[in-house]
């Protein structure tokens, strides 16, 4: 409390400097309530400054710059990393996998989640048990679920190809084969996110008044009709709410390509543009800073733009009671 | 058709669709379980057994002797601990601020607050690994929890909840002299306890989770959380799937009760940002 006080009486002083003295009980208060308000957002304001808004700027820097074998930045070099990387097939690659990465994840894990809860609205016993049942994956990082991956995936021992053998077919190289790895760290990552997806989608159908689908009932809707004329445009909030959601995860997902497809899987096939930025900065002793930093504003400007668009242009077309 | 046998097919069809979904959902849940006290000749034979001979709980035993697992999971208590404490101090302060206290460029710092929320963590993540290395902190519980001090969105979540205050208790705040850390100790606190419940499972889930961050920031097994810890088993040439399943079990253990016994808890904690 003691340093509170010592803390806003300067605060108060220097108020009382900046109105040009005058100072009455109750504005002397006031102010002192200012100065408490700063000193209450300072330790946020601070985090913030040196982990958010430092280090924002210092990206530009570091892209602007070489770096050394330490991933010591060296000399300005302008844009440079920037043309080279702009006329880098790879680079293209890179955003390639990661549009198919998302579009791939997010339209199955928001569709799927949604087909499942409807499907539990249609009042049947277990319900409950049903909706346990699709939470549980929620209780996994993204570490633990992409590493029971990685053994179900296993060429030799896993039972992924173990099923497949019961039914005669040629063992799948899941994680190895150029064809298949992209496709194998999607399913990790569906599963993942349907969890949440079922929970928030379930929240949303429970917040819907009973009375309102009573009513489309007696105007004799059912089934199929019901679902798509009166449950889902009053889901529209959530489903917008996870399509961003996913949307943002699924282009910041890391643990599961770095587990399941070490410096992007076989032939970079699972190379997204988070991942470039560990593989260019520093997976296998590699330091180039200055390119992981370009790959990282674009992943900014990226993420920033969605946002945008999604907030700005989305958001009139959704339902909001 | 009648009606009534119409109505019985599209129930044994939903039966049908929803009982194919949730086995596929569960297997990989079930199957890090029993894979975890299964012999190695239960794993390896092909194709590999789904239910096991035997129970062997000495794979738990040689996870914890492979890895510093112990240590690990210590770790991870302690780092999300301090993130979860640390974030519901500073977001209730600093929410404390916005709501009940007079100050100048109110609107201008708040929006500053939402801006920090849009910044996608992986795209700063360079200059912040540079940060703390050069602070030598590389291996330190500091560098683990340092950036994860404050929390934007569990500010906004209770200036949320402060807002829905009547009027009254906020004049209260302005008219009691007793001072602000008491009022809000006695008063906001316990009022905006579901709230502040909501904020810790959430800080307390993504600090549990990381996984980029203390990538960069340690290589000391010591210091490694147990996410780190658990997928290097994978990693490891001597993979064993014994012991990735046994490691694996033993990390997701106490979320999966929380999902199962705290379901309730947690959807709240987790969709308040989705549910009005």
């Amino acid at each position: 409390m003691t340093a509170l006080d010592g803390a806003s009486h300067d605060a108060d002083a220097t108020l009382a400097v900046a109105r040009g003295g005058g100072v009455r009980r109750r504005s002397a208060l006031l102010s002192r309530d200012h100065g408490l308000a700063w000193l209450f957002l300072l330790p946020s304001l601070a985090i913030f400054a040196i982990f958010i808004l430092y280090p924002l700027v210092q990206s530009f820097v570091l892209s602007t710059h070489g770096s050394d074998i330490f991933g010591n930045s060296s000399r300005f070099v302008g844009l440079k990393h920037f043309r080279e990387m702009f006329s880098d097939s790879g680079f293209y690659k890179v955003l390639g996998t990661t549009a198919m990465f998302t579009v791939m994840t997010v339209i199955p894990g928001v569709l799927g989640a949604l087909a499942l809860v409807l499907l539990m609205e249609s009042r049947i016993r277990g319900i409950r048990i049903f909706r346990s049942a699709f939470a549980l994956p929620f209780a996994f990082s993204a570490a633990s679920a992409s590493v029971i991956f990685a053994v179900i995936y296993n060429p030799a021992v896993g039972i992924a190809n173990g099923m497949l053998a019961h039914f005669g077919t040629k063992p799948v190289g899941w994680l190895t084969d150029p064809k298949w790895v992209l496709l194998s760290v999607v399913v990790v990552q569906v599963w993942m996110t349907l969890g949440y997806n079922v929970l928030v989608l379930s929240a949303g159908v429970a917040a819907i008044p009973g009375d309102i689908i009573e009513a489309a009932r007696l105007d004799g809707a059912t089934g199929w009709r019901l679902h798509r004329s009166v449950v889902m445009p009053l889901l529209s909030p959530q489903l917008f709410f996870l399509t961003v959601v996913s949307t943002i995860n699924s282009l910041q997902a890391f643990a599961s390509i770095r587990i399941l497809a070490p410096e992007g899987g076989p032939g970079g096939k699972a190379m997204t543009l988070v991942y470039a930025i560990y593989n260019k900065g520093f997976e296998n002793g590699n330091s180039d800073l200055g390119t992981a930093s370009a790959y990282a504003i674009v992943l900014l400007f990226i993420v920033l733009v969605l946002t945008a668009i999604q907030f700005g242009v989305l958001e009139r077309k959704v339902f909001y009671r | 058709m009648s009606a009534l046998v119409k109505d019985r097919i599209a129930k044994v069809l939903v039966y049908l669709v929803l009982i194919i979904a949730a086995l596929a959902v569960v297997f990989p849940v079930y199957y890090a379980l029993a894979g975890s006290i299964m012999p190695t000749r239960d794993l390896i034979k092909a194709p590999p057994a789904l239910v096991p001979s035997g129970i062997h709980p000495g794979n738990f035993a040689d996870v914890f002797h492979a890895i510093p697992l112990g240590r690990q999971y210590l770790n991870s208590v302690v780092v999300a601990g301090i993130i979860t404490v640390a974030q519901v101090l500073t977001s209730l302060l600093a929410a404390y601020a916005f709501v009940f206290l007079p100050m100048k460029w109110r609107k201008a710092v708040f929006g500053l607050f939402l801006a920090t929320l849009m910044i996608p963590w992986e795209a700063i993540i360079i200059p912040n690994y540079k940060t703390i290395s050069n602070a030598h902190l590389a291996n330190t519980y500091f560098a683990l929890v340092l950036p994860f001090l404050a929390s934007a969105f569990g500010t906004f979540m209770l200036r949320q909840s402060f807002l829905q205050f009547p009027m009254e208790l906020r004049d209260a705040a302005k008219i009691d002299g007793s001072g602000h850390l008491r009022f809000l100790w006695r008063v906001v606190v316990p009022v905006s306890r579901p709230t502040i419940a909501a904020i810790a499972v959430y800080s307390f889930l993504s600090a549990w989770n990381q996984y980029f961050w203390p990538l960069l920031v340690t290589d000391d097994p010591k210091m490694q959380t147990l996410q780190l810890g658990m997928s290097q088993l994978n990693n490891s040439e001597s993979a064993d799937p014994r012991l990735i399943l046994a490691g694996v079990a033993c990390s997701v253990l106490p979320t999966l009760l929380l999902v199962v016994f705290g379901q309730k808890f947690i959807v709240k904690g987790l969709t308040s940002g989705a549910v009005k």
